[in-house]
């Protein structure tokens, strides 16, 4: 697909989404623009995923631990009455950065399997500390009563005013995510996921790059849940529970990983199909799981790879 | 006669009980072409690996330009002018060939932190690495994908990146490794154009690229070095023929 019908097909998609609130509206389901607003958010995060698992290759089996640390970071801060939306979602993007630049200082010295449990253990180890601290309501959780505060700018509280928002950040996000994978950087940290060996051969060692990456990843993925916990208005540590990891992972690999707006659309159909699923049946998982397994077997590049064609 | 670039002294590298180099002493000189020749699992490989900083030696030194680098990664080595070609076809093949010459030259062009400039669209990184793959003759593929070039052109590929860094050491394992006559008879021609220009280490079976091409020769045996010296010095070298070269050379 060339560069003119590949740009016509992402602005349709934008059009599509930015139709979503009226027609929604118009057919009296609000329950739309609800579910369209939870999928791009998770849509943000598997984008920032895919930054280091598609581009950098570290298998992140942890990746939900910033979905967490962002929305914990909204949530304490209103638990102790400060709801300035801008204080809220800087702290949580700090803060993901933060606990990432930690992780991933110490896990980006291992690979392979080891990297997929190092990262694993960490965001369990986030897990359970979210469960054991009464004070944020332990494993219930505790409701998130009074949303971000923008100072008037933006009402969450305003359902469209909400997913407008989101669409934004979605698209800032893809817009970012394009610049960043094209720049100096971005060929480094794929160079080093194509030929480790070459890569450090020709004078560059891949650490501090796959650092970086990893860091940015977590960042994003931070603000991912300071929009996730204001959708949800709960703070739960169920964000952070490994299962969500995995869906993460499975939104990138199925959408796509070698493209920017791959897991927006692996976001999209995982979250489709369940929802569409578990309306026909309780036992929705047992036909998810199948679908799964084919979408891997026959869909090498993923949807993406269907959708932009093979030079995307 | 030029001063040393490389000094290797008493190299030595065990894997459990296999001593795979043992007490290898070495001095490349600033232009020369510089074979280590050796048969099968004499530890050539491990021999240019410890030179590439991929391995790190159990015992010995490496001095490059005077400075001991020993202890430096291989990334470090590269930024002071190594280059290497692996024994086994090292390329991104999911990149083209432009742009596996121009991750080359970016290595050695500024810093690599830039996040927000698309990379494919500087002059800088895309004029020189053109340049290279004319001289290797791949201007006419530089738009191809690296795993859809043919096997001499990969090799051919190979030598472009580790000469867009510009390199004073160029480490060249089996260069001419799997390739037809015609193949070999192009790489060797390549490689002598390199011949006085850059300083080449090369790791090679093939004795027609070796006679051809190399200044000096150096006989590796068993991790040992038996020998040194001229391609005539070393072809009359009773304890080399013995050991190595056989029949086919003496003849």
């Amino acid at each position: 697909m060339n560069p003119r019908t590949r740009a016509i097909v992402l602005a349709m998609g934008l059009v599509f989404l930015a139709a979503v609130p009226p027609v929604a509206a118009l057919a009296n389901q609000p329950f739309y623009l609800d579910l369209v607003r939870r999928i791009m958010i998770f849509a943000i995060a598997a984008l920032s995923l895919n930054l280091i698992l598609g581009y950098g290759g570290m298998v992140s089996f942890g990746h939900a631990a910033y979905l967490g640390v962002g929305a914990y970071a909204v949530g304490v801060l209103a638990h102790y009455g400060i709801h300035n939306g801008f204080l809220q979602w800087a702290l949580a993007i700090a803060a993901s950065a933060l606990v990432a630049l930690v992780i991933g200082a110490i896990s980006i010295r291992t690979s392979g399997v080891y990297f997929i449990m190092i990262t694993l253990a960490f965001t369990q180890m986030l897990y359970y500390l979210g469960i054991s601290i009464e004070e944020y309501g332990g494993d219930d959780g505790m409701r998130l009563a009074v949303k971000s505060q923008f100072a008037g700018l933006v009402d969450l509280n305003d359902a469209n005013a909400f997913y407008y928002l989101v669409l934004a950040i979605l698209v800032l996000a893809l817009f970012v995510g394009h610049r960043l994978v094209n720049s100096r950087f971005g060929l480094v940290l794929r160079a080093a996921k194509s030929n480790e060996a070459r890569t450090r051969s020709l004078g560059f060692s891949p650490y501090p790059y796959r650092l970086a990456a990893f860091v940015i990843a977590g960042a994003v993925c931070g603000l991912a849940g300071a929009l996730l916990v204001n959708h949800t208005a709960y703070l739960t540590p169920e964000f952070m529970n490994w299962t969500r990891s995995g869906e993460l992972m499975f939104m990138v690999i199925l959408g796509g990983m070698a493209s920017i707006a791959g897991p927006v659309l692996g976001a999209f159909a995982l979250l489709l199909v369940e929802d569409a699923l578990s309306g026909w049946t309780v036992h929705w998982q047992l036909v998810l799981g199948p679908l799964l397994v084919l979408s891997v077997l026959f869909l090498k590049r993923g949807l993406a790879g269907l959708l932009f064609g093979k030079n995307e | 006669m030029n001063k040393t670039l490389l000094e290797v002294s008493r190299l030595t590298k065990s894997f459990g009980a296999l001593l795979a180099c043992d007490d290898v002493s070495l001095e490349i000189r600033e232009g020369e072409t510089h074979a280590i020749i050796g048969p099968n699992g004499a530890g050539k490989t491990t021999l240019i690996s410890q030179l590439a900083g991929d391995l790190r030696p159990d015992r010995g030194r490496v001095r490059f330009a005077g400075e001991d680098i020993t202890a430096l990664s291989a990334p470090a080595r590269a930024r002071r002018g190594f280059a290497r070609s692996f024994q086994i076809t090292s390329i991104y093949s999911d990149f083209t060939a432009l742009e596996n010459v121009m991750l080359a030259v970016q290595a050695h062009s500024g810093h690599s932190f830039r996040f927000w400039r698309p990379a494919r669209g500087e002059a800088t990184l895309r004029s020189p690495a053109r340049a290279v793959l004319e001289d290797v003759g791949l201007g006419e593929r530089s738009g191809v994908l690296a795993a859809n070039l043919a096997h001499g052109e990969q090799r051919a590929l190979e030598i472009a990146t580790a000469l867009a860094t510009r390199p004073r050491l160029l480490l060249l394992d089996e260069p001419v490794a799997g390739m037809g006559a015609e193949e070999t008879r192009r790489m060797i021609a390549l490689l002598s154009s390199l011949k006085g220009e850059k300083t080449l280490i090369l790791v090679e079976h093939d004795m027609d690229a070796v006679f051809s091409l190399a200044d000096r020769i150096s006989v590796l045996v068993y991790g040992r070095i038996i020998a040194t010296g001229t391609p005539r010095e070393v072809r009359a070298n009773a304890e080399v023929r013995r050991a190595y070269l056989g029949e086919e050379v003496a003849a």
